[in-house]
């Protein structure tokens, strides 16, 4: 619901998520790739693995790894960043790695790694969500053996007004309670694998903005089994 | 995954009867293209491919103090990164040499042929000058990422605009002017040339990139040779080199062709 007079900036209904878009296959060196865009966020994902974990002391006898790493280009935004990694983006790999790991069936593969690399080309808020779509889209397409798929939709709080996939522009609301991000992602069966909070909001309304996610990532779910249907050529 | 040596004795067998795997001839680039203005934040940006081998490369400005030695001159800074993502064979972590030799080759392509004219690029004398970042990213990494970013760094300064800037505010990101970084009509290609066996080819795959003995990368517009590098650890016979150099001035006529439109106003 909209509050009165309430409008996007760029014209969205409330629960309108930007165009997506969304192919497998864009790093023919990956075991599997892919690349998935909300709007002007584009992530790109490669897969590499499972393969035996070096150095062996990391290994572990019981189950594989999932190593995730995030990294923004420095032009990706429009102020250069520093390229490598910073404390951002390592916080933002162990919860991508947490969103992702309850859908793989990684006791299978004892000592093994599944490198997943995750960088963002253009940034335009929700990066990490697009990201974490992007990461579920090439570890299927690496054929990694998944009980479900993830999907990824960051839910932001402008003023008291609910709205789904933040932009940059939204994200740097200052009017009334300002802006509050929540990115959450959840799995096809509807369980929720990530959640992240930054600004202020009620138990009632954060309970309607998780419904509101658990819809939005019906939908990026639906995209993501389409291209992957796609990318299997037909016999 | 390595090249096996029973691979890299087939490659060399193929290349003295003049052949490759893919069917090209020694002197043959694979399909180039072109794509610009591949990020929205950044100045100017380029994606470029040739055959499997992909990189974006993109350009951002800001303003600082000049070096002391060019008072009255913009700088320029190229970084690259040979992503995990492009390749099973890179890691994370703080940048290797064969990355930092990419970016200081594409560099000193640029720089030595006064591409940028880094007069113009001047806002006080003295106090603020804009400094140019060329960052190139691997995406896919099939052999020949060198050439592959000289292309892209080319092709993301021809198109990059430079930002607002005031005294007051500084530089505005996000908002650009409808001014050019100032290039030079010359668009110093850069072509590098491998050695395996006794055969001299051009855009290696990655597995005759594995096999290759000695390379040279040679920066240059008709035939005026601005920058040069020789790479890996075997030497080249004087009579190689100028082989090379008189393959240099053909393969760069046939490239230039080739990518001449992306260059274009």
């Amino acid at each position: 619901m909209a509050e009165k007079g309430f409008k996007r900036s760029d014209g969205r209904k409330m629960d309108e998520i930007r165009k997506m878009n969304a192919k497998v296959g864009v790093v023919p060196n990956a075991d599997g790739s892919a690349m998935f865009s909300f709007g002007d966020t584009i992530a790109i994902a490669a897969v590499y693995g499972p393969k035996k974990m070096h150095p062996q002391h990391l290994q572990n006898p019981e189950k594989g790894t999932l190593r995730y790493s995030y990294n923004m280009l420095s032009f990706s935004v429009t102020d250069r960043i520093r390229p490598g990694p910073s404390r951002r983006s390592q916080e933002i790999s162990k919860i991508s790695e947490w969103a992702l790991e309850p859908v793989l069936m990684i006791e299978d593969f004892p000592n093994a790694v599944i490198d997943v690399h995750v960088n963002i080309l253009q940034a335009n808020a929700s990066t990490r969500c697009a990201g974490i779509n992007a990461a579920a889209l090439a570890l299927a397409h690496a054929g990694i053996p998944m009980k479900n798929m993830v999907a990824s939709v960051s839910i932001g709080k402008l003023d008291k007004q609910l709205v789904v996939d933040v932009s940059k522009e939204e994200e740097d609301w200052e009017k009334g309670e300002g802006a509050t991000d929540i990115p959450i992602s959840f799995t096809s069966d509807g369980k929720i694998t990530h959640i992240q909070l930054d600004g202020k909001i009620g138990t009632k309304q954060l309970k309607e903005a998780i419904g509101m996610a658990k819809k939005a990532c019906a939908e990026i779910h639906e995209l993501q089994k389409k291209v992957l249907k796609e990318s299997i050529p037909e016999k | 995954m390595e090249t096996t040596r029973i691979t890299g004795e087939r490659i060399r067998e193929y290349m003295l009867s003049g052949k490759r795997f893919d069917g090209r001839n020694l002197e043959d680039f694979r399909e180039i293209t072109i794509e610009k203005g591949v990020s929205k934040n950044a100045e100017g940006s380029a994606r470029v491919k040739i055959g499997n081998t992909e990189v974006v490369v993109g350009v951002k400005m800001s303003v600082s103090e000049p070096y002391p030695d060019s008072p009255d001159k913009g700088n320029l800074m190229v970084t690259s990164e040979l992503l995990p993502l492009s390749s099973d064979r890179f890691e994370s972590g703080p940048p290797r040499i064969e990355s930092i030799e990419l970016a200081r080759v594409i560099d000193r392509c640029i720089r030595e042929s006064k591409f940028i004219e880094f007069e113009k690029l001047c806002i006080t004398p003295g106090e603020k000058v804009w400094t140019v970042f060329v960052d190139i990213y691997s995406i896919n990494a099939d052999g020949n990422l060198i050439d592959a970013a000289g292309i892209g760094a080319l092709a993301a300064l021809k198109n990059a605009k430079i930002p607002e800037y005031n005294e007051k505010e500084g530089v505005v990101y996000g908002s650009l002017t409808n001014k050019k970084i100032p290039v030079k009509k010359e668009i110093p290609l850069s072509i590098t040339f491998h050695k395996i066996g006794e055969s001299i080819i051009v855009d290696p795959t990655q597995e005759e990139e594995d096999v290759s003995e000695a390379r040279v990368t040679i920066g240059s517009h008709e035939g005026v040779i601005s920058s040069m590098q020789k790479g890996n650890s075997k030497e080249i016979k004087e009579d190689e080199m100028f082989k090379i150099l008189d393959l240099n001035e053909k393969v760069w006529k046939e490239l230039f062709l080739k990518i001449e439109k992306s260059f274009k106003d």
